[in-house]
């Protein structure tokens, strides 16, 4: 039977990409600063959101989507700072995608939210890339793993918005770790994110992080309001990423 | 890790083609594959003869993928240069100030159809 080549130049994961604006769109339509929050599993996400959580608790309504393999618990543990949580189990897939989030949205309306923050499935490689329709991507290394995480994860920490350096009190007992190390390898990316260090245990740098989440969402407003004044959909913050 | 989830929305893609111009089946998928693309082309291979079994039109595609290099374009000095994957700090220059202007392909170039009849 005849053959014949069609030329088609198309993404593969344009559908997720497409998926991804939808959510985008969702989020800006109530006004919704939304974050991917990534890192390698146990690198500190959930006990940094549940300290973000309180800190935030009277000045933004906050929510939390979970993302893990198997089991509740994290959602369980937001619950309990008094914020709603859906919790996606995957099974058996090592990322979040925007068609999993775009469920997770039936459950949660956003009527009243200001931030949505997203905990992706712990781990380095896979999440970077499936776009989830955040206004930005915060990826986190925590001080016990290492310092060279950067420049063997150049997918995920060059499209990070923010590092953040956690578990931050443990920078005493770890000499060898080097936040300006950490610093450099996200810059060799061309990336000009922010590197902040945190303790969610002791509150070290949580003041910094707390007033990076409240210009994000000063700024998204501001932008909604340009664009209701002028009647556009919202456009991309500066300085965020995909 | 991931190259199964890759594979499947290529099967998708590849598969909507082959309808849109009523092909019987494919028979070759060209792919270009970027470093910074997240994906390995050694894994997205055999993930694809995984994710095609019992597919309808995709079941004998073969699979064909090619690299892309990593070139930055450098809004200092305004040159584009071929880096490496863990630098992309301008090649000329040395500035951050760069964005990437090739590497991060995961595209499926073209799909060779079976029995198109349009």
């Amino acid at each position: 039977m005849p053959t014949h080549t069609i030329t088609v130049m198309r993404g593969i994961l344009d559908q997720n990409e497409e998926q991804a604006a939808h959510n985008r769109a969702h989020f800006d339509e109530h006004g919704v600063f939304a974050v991917n929050l990534m890192s390698a599993p146990g690198s500190g996400k959930t006990a940094l959101l549940e300290r973000t959580i309180d800190a935030l608790a009277g000045r933004f309504a906050c929510a939390v989507i979970e993302g893990d393999l198997e089991t509740d618990n994290d959602a369980r543990r937001i619950r309990r700072h008094g914020v709603p949580a859906i919790q996606i189990t995957t099974g058996s897939t090592c990322h979040l995608d925007a068609a999993m989030v775009h469920d997770a949205l039936h459950h949660l309306p956003l009527a009243g939210l200001d931030v949505v923050f997203i905990e992706n499935v712990g781990n380095l490689v896979c999440p970077a890339s499936f776009s989830l329709g955040t206004h930005a991507d915060v990826t986190l290394i925590s001080v016990p793993e290492g310092e060279d995480k950067p420049s063997k994860y150049p997918v995920m920490f060059r499209s990070a918005g923010l590092v953040l350096v956690s578990k931050a009190d443990l920078l005493p007992v770890f000499e060898e770790f080097s936040v300006s190390a950490v610093t450099e390898q996200v810059r060799a990316l061309a990336n000009r994110a922010p590197i902040l260090a945190v303790s969610s245990k002791t509150g070290l740098g949580i003041g910094a992080w707390i007033d990076w989440i409240a210009a994000q969402v000063a700024a998204r407003r501001a932008l909604r309001e340009v664009a209701n004044t002028r009647g556009d959909a919202p456009a991309v913050a500066v300085g965020a990423s995909s | 890790m991931h190259e199964l989830a890759v594979s499947l929305a290529l099967i998708d893609e590849a598969e909507r083609v082959a309808r849109e111009h009523g092909a019987q089946g494919i028979a070759h998928l060209r792919v270009l594959i970027g470093p910074l693309s997240g994906v390995d082309g050694e894994l997205l291979a055999r993930a694809y003869t995984v994710a095609r079994v019992g597919s309808t039109l995709t079941a004998e595609a073969t699979l064909e993928w090619i690299p892309s290099v990593i070139a930055v374009c450098c809004e200092q000095c305004g040159t584009t240069s071929e880096v490496a994957v863990q630098r992309l700090l301008c090649g000329v220059c040395g500035s951050w100030q760069t964005h990437v202007v090739s590497g991060t392909e995961l595209t499926l170039q073209s799909v060779e159809l079976v029995g198109a009849t349009h």
